[in-house]
Formats: C-alpha cells, structure tokens, sequence
C-alpha cells in the first residue's frame, strides 16, 4: 500500500453517465422541481428511473483522504445491511426490496420541533459536499468510500435539541412485508443505533444521502443514512426512518445482540480485540482487478479512531476506552 | 476380456478424486475472475465449509453401504476422508498464510484468546493422526487399536461445527443447524446400531 501511489483520480462526481444525463430533466421535473432549481435539491429516491442517478455539483470537502478509492463495485456489492439478507451480496440481491420512495423521518423527544418531516423537508435548506472517509467494518475490513451528504449536526439544530437531550437515537425502517432479513430473528428488529450528543454534533459525523456523486443506492442504505467513520461501520445507520433526542444512553442493536462484543462507544481502536477478530489490521478492500494474485495482498496496521484520532479523540478524554469498548 | 462393470469400478476412483477437487476448481476461478470483493475471506470459507462437508459424506459411507447395499462405497471411505484432512490443511494454510500473515504472536494470540480458532485447532490436530494412519500398512500395525482411533472422526466432527457455528455472527443458524440436524441423525443412527 504505501509504495503505491495512486494516480489523482478523476472525482465520480466529475463523470456523468450519459443515460443519466439525459434523464436529469426528467428527473427533475417528476421531482417536482422546476427546470433551473440546483441539482443539488434532487430527491435520492427514484430508483425506477435510473439505478443510481447523478446528484450533480458537489462542493469539495478539504478533509478528504486521498487514499485509493474502493472501487463502486465492490463498495455496492459486499454490504451488511441484514434487513436484505444476511450474506455480503444479499443487500444488492434483495435491493429492490426497499421501497424508499415516499419516504418520511419522524423526530421525536426532547427537541422543540418534534415531528414527521418528508426527505424533501428533511434536505431541502442543506447543500450537499463530497467527503472521502475511510470505512472500518468490526469485521477487520475496510473501504474508502466518497460519500455525498452534509453534517448531521446542521440537521439536528434546526429541531432544537432541548438540554434533556443526552443522546440521539436513530430506527432503520421496518418493513417485514418486504424486507427479509426481518422476517427472521437475526437481530431484534427494527435496527436502531445511537450516539451521545457530543458525537452526533461532531462536525466529521455525516448524513449520507450519496455515494460516488450518485444517489445512495439502496443496499448502501437509501435514502438516508449515518456516517460516523470513526467507529466500526455498525454505528453508520441506514435507511433511517426515526430520529429521537433522549436522556439515556439508547439501546443499539448489536449491543442487545452481544453486550460483550459490541458496546455502545464502537470507536475503532486496534488495541481492544473482538471475540472473533484480532483489530489490530485490516484488510483493505479497493480494487478487484488483481484476479489469483489479490489472495497475497498484505493487510494494514488499524489506526486508533480510524485515523480520525486527532479530530474525535478529545470526546472520550477521561475515559478508559478499554471499559467503554 | 474387461467387463462394464470393471470399466466402472476401474472410473469411480478417478471421477470421485475429480469431483473433490471441484470446490478448490470453482473457488480459484472465481477469484481469478474477480468475483469476491474480499478474495481471502472467501476461499478462507470455501476450504473450511468444505472439510467439514467431507468430512460429513465420509461418516455417510457406513449408512448408505447399509441401507442401499452399496458395497462399493466403502472403497471410496479414505479418499473421502484423506479429502475433508486436504481442504482442512488448506483452510489452516489460508488462515496462518494471508490472515496471520505468519505472524507467531498474532496466532498465539488468537488461539488463546478466541475459543472458536482454538476448537478449529483441536479439530485439525485430531484429524492429523486420522490421516497419517488412513494408510494400509498401518490399519495392519494398528489392528483393533487402527478402529478405535479411527471412531474419534465423529467427536471432531462435532467439534468442527461447533467451530463453524461459534463464529456465526448475530444469530444466522440455519446452515450450521442443517448440519447439526443431519449430524445428530446420522450419529443416533449410527450408536443405536453398536447398541443393538
């Protein structure tokens, strides 16, 4: 990894497939949007029309990694997302699955603006930028993905978080009708996840609405979805349906399904080991195209907090990361 | 002259040696097509999941030679068996290779400290006397010590899906519980029979 040094790639944003192109007025104006409103305000929820449409113009963000890119093959076909299934290539499988289109997010608890706002309330005053991050999986694998979205912060002031408001407590949707994963006992369902405040107005913590300058598609968690790459990919959320501010530590649904696996804080921290998995490396997952000789790439050294340690390390001063795993 | 049924006798061998090797075949081929984002993950699955289904279809050889009449297949009991020790090796390669990258601490470490990969050790240690006695010269200089070694094959069955099973994330058991299903009717089966 380090004696390769990727070629500056051309940003996924900056390509426009040409189908894509053509339908953006289409798309448009079934959003409802008049010819000339910013692309930026596009709906990413319309996976009829095109598997994953564009999201146009992206603001560049400074803090980006320029590490390779997973490959969007990869990144959209070797998934955890265990309402379509519980295998890696279910979620892609099973992706029609997820009906995300109306789509709506209830807030509720201690906030002044409680209440079921449409995806259209919930992104409208928000531009949308184009971060880089590093993804761990508790797995012991882990991408780099160019997610589209803006900071949850900006999202959650505009409810008025009350000073009862500890924490924030995230649902994925529930739909055992159609989704499979919830027809069985895998997890307890619905999935849910949550952060302390602090966390959830970092400003590194993200609402996703995209990958790769297009619409999430709906393996990748469509059409909305947590990022929080400090911790292990379990904590980012997808397809979210409820956000409430409460004033105790939330259950998130891994730590009900194993306490002494998976605790609440799920920062990435190569020094505390997993029942199953060593995490002091990962094996990076970016490109493949190596055929037989990719079975001999090295893997690499964990860094605490994902590499982010300089930004989030000042949330848990005082607190012994080894008890609050 | 040959008879048909010598031609048969004479291709079972070679086609059941064929047909084992086939998991390995499909597994390769579709990392040199690219076809896993996480190639070492995969074919680390693929050689374990397939020890123990060998592993499975050499315990079968008594059952079916009994209830179809099929003399023939206990002919094909230790190369079923040597088989399962094969993809059994290879799983044991792939994790010490490409997941411990070789590293002594690191496997120490993980034997130690994660249950599931020090059963997976035991199980590969009690198969590797089962394979180095599987020959004929031995089943001779054993005797009936060769028969009771040889029955320790269905506890480290047992042990190697409780290693499957024990790295089952959530709780996603439906394969490991269709082996225990058939392992368990297969064992009843077969000690109600010593019992009689």
């Amino acid at each position: 990894m380090a004696a390769y040094k990727p070629v500056r790639q051309i940003k996924s944003s900056e390509i426009t497939d040409p189908e894509v192109f053509a339908n953006r007025r289409k798309l448009l104006r079934m959003a409802g949007y008049g010819i000339g409103v910013s692309a930026t305000g596009l709906l990413p929820h319309m996976p009829a029309l095109a598997a994953a449409p564009e999201l146009g113009d992206l603001a560049a963000w400074p803090g980006s990694t320029d590490e390779t890119q997973t490959s969007w093959e990869i990144a959209t076909s070797y998934n955890n997302f265990y309402e379509l299934g519980t295998d890696k290539g279910d979620p892609q499988r099973n992706a029609h699955l997820l009906k995300t289109d109306p789509w709506s997010v209830e807030i509720d608890g201690h906030c002044e603006k409680p209440g079921t706002y449409t995806l259209e309330d919930i992104l409208k005053p928000h531009a949308l930028e184009e971060r880089i991050y590093r993804m761990r999986c508790v797995e012991a694998w882990s991408m780099v993905i160019p997610w589209v979205g803006f900071p949850l912060g900006d999202l959650l002031k505009r409810f008025e978080p009350t000073s009862s408001a500890k924490y924030v407590h995230f649902q994925t949707i529930m739909d055992p009708e159609n989704l499979p994963g919830q027809k069985s006992p895998v997890l307890s369902w619905p999935y849910v996840e949550g952060l302390r405040m602090d966390e959830a107005m970092h400003p590194l913590t993200l609402m996703s609405v995209g990958i790769y300058g297009k619409v999430l598609p709906n393996q990748s968690g469509a059409p909305i979805r947590l990022v929080v790459p400090w911790k292990y990919g379990f904590k980012s959320i997808k397809s979210i349906v409820k956000i409430s501010f409460v004033d105790k530590q939330p259950d998130t649904s891994w730590n009900l399904a194993g306490p002494r696996e998976y605790g609440f804080y799920s920062n990435v921290n190569p020094t505390v080991p997993h029942r199953r998995w060593s995490q002091a490396k990962e094996r990076r997952l970016d490109s493949n195209s190596g055929g037989l000789s990719s079975l001999f790439s090295s893997k690499q050294d964990t860094l605490m907090f994902n590499g982010y340690e300089e930004e989030v390390a000042s949330l848990y001063t005082g607190m012994d990361l080894k008890e609050n795993y | 002259m040959i008879g048909r049924n010598q031609i048969i006798k004479g291709m079972l061998k070679p086609t059941v040696f064929l047909v084992c090797l086939l998991p390995l075949a499909q597994v390769l081929l579709a990392v040199s097509q690219n076809q896993f984002a996480n190639p070492v993950e995969a074919i680390l699955q693929s050689s374990g999941e397939w020890a123990l289904r060998l592993l499975m279809v050499t315990l079968f050889v008594t059952p079916l030679q009994f209830w179809f009449n099929w003399a023939w297949i206990a002919r094909l009991r230790r190369m079923l068996g040597l088989f399962a020790f094969f993809y059994a090796c290879l799983h044991l390669l792939i994790w010490l290779a490409l997941e411990q990258e070789f590293s002594g601490s690191a496997v120490v470490a993980a034997l130690l400290e994660k249950p599931f990969i020090t059963v997976g050790m035991v199980v590969f240690t009690g198969l590797l006397p089962l394979a180095v006695t599987s020959n004929r010269f031995a089943v001779r200089k054993l005797g009936r010590r060769w028969k009771a070694l040889h029955q320790w094959v269905y506890p480290l069955t047992v042990l190697a899906l409780v290693h499957l099973t024990w790295q089952v994330k959530g709780s996603d058991l439906l394969e490991p519980v269709i082996y225990l299903v058939v392992l368990i009717g297969l064992l009843v089966w077969r000690f109600s029979r010593v019992l009689k």
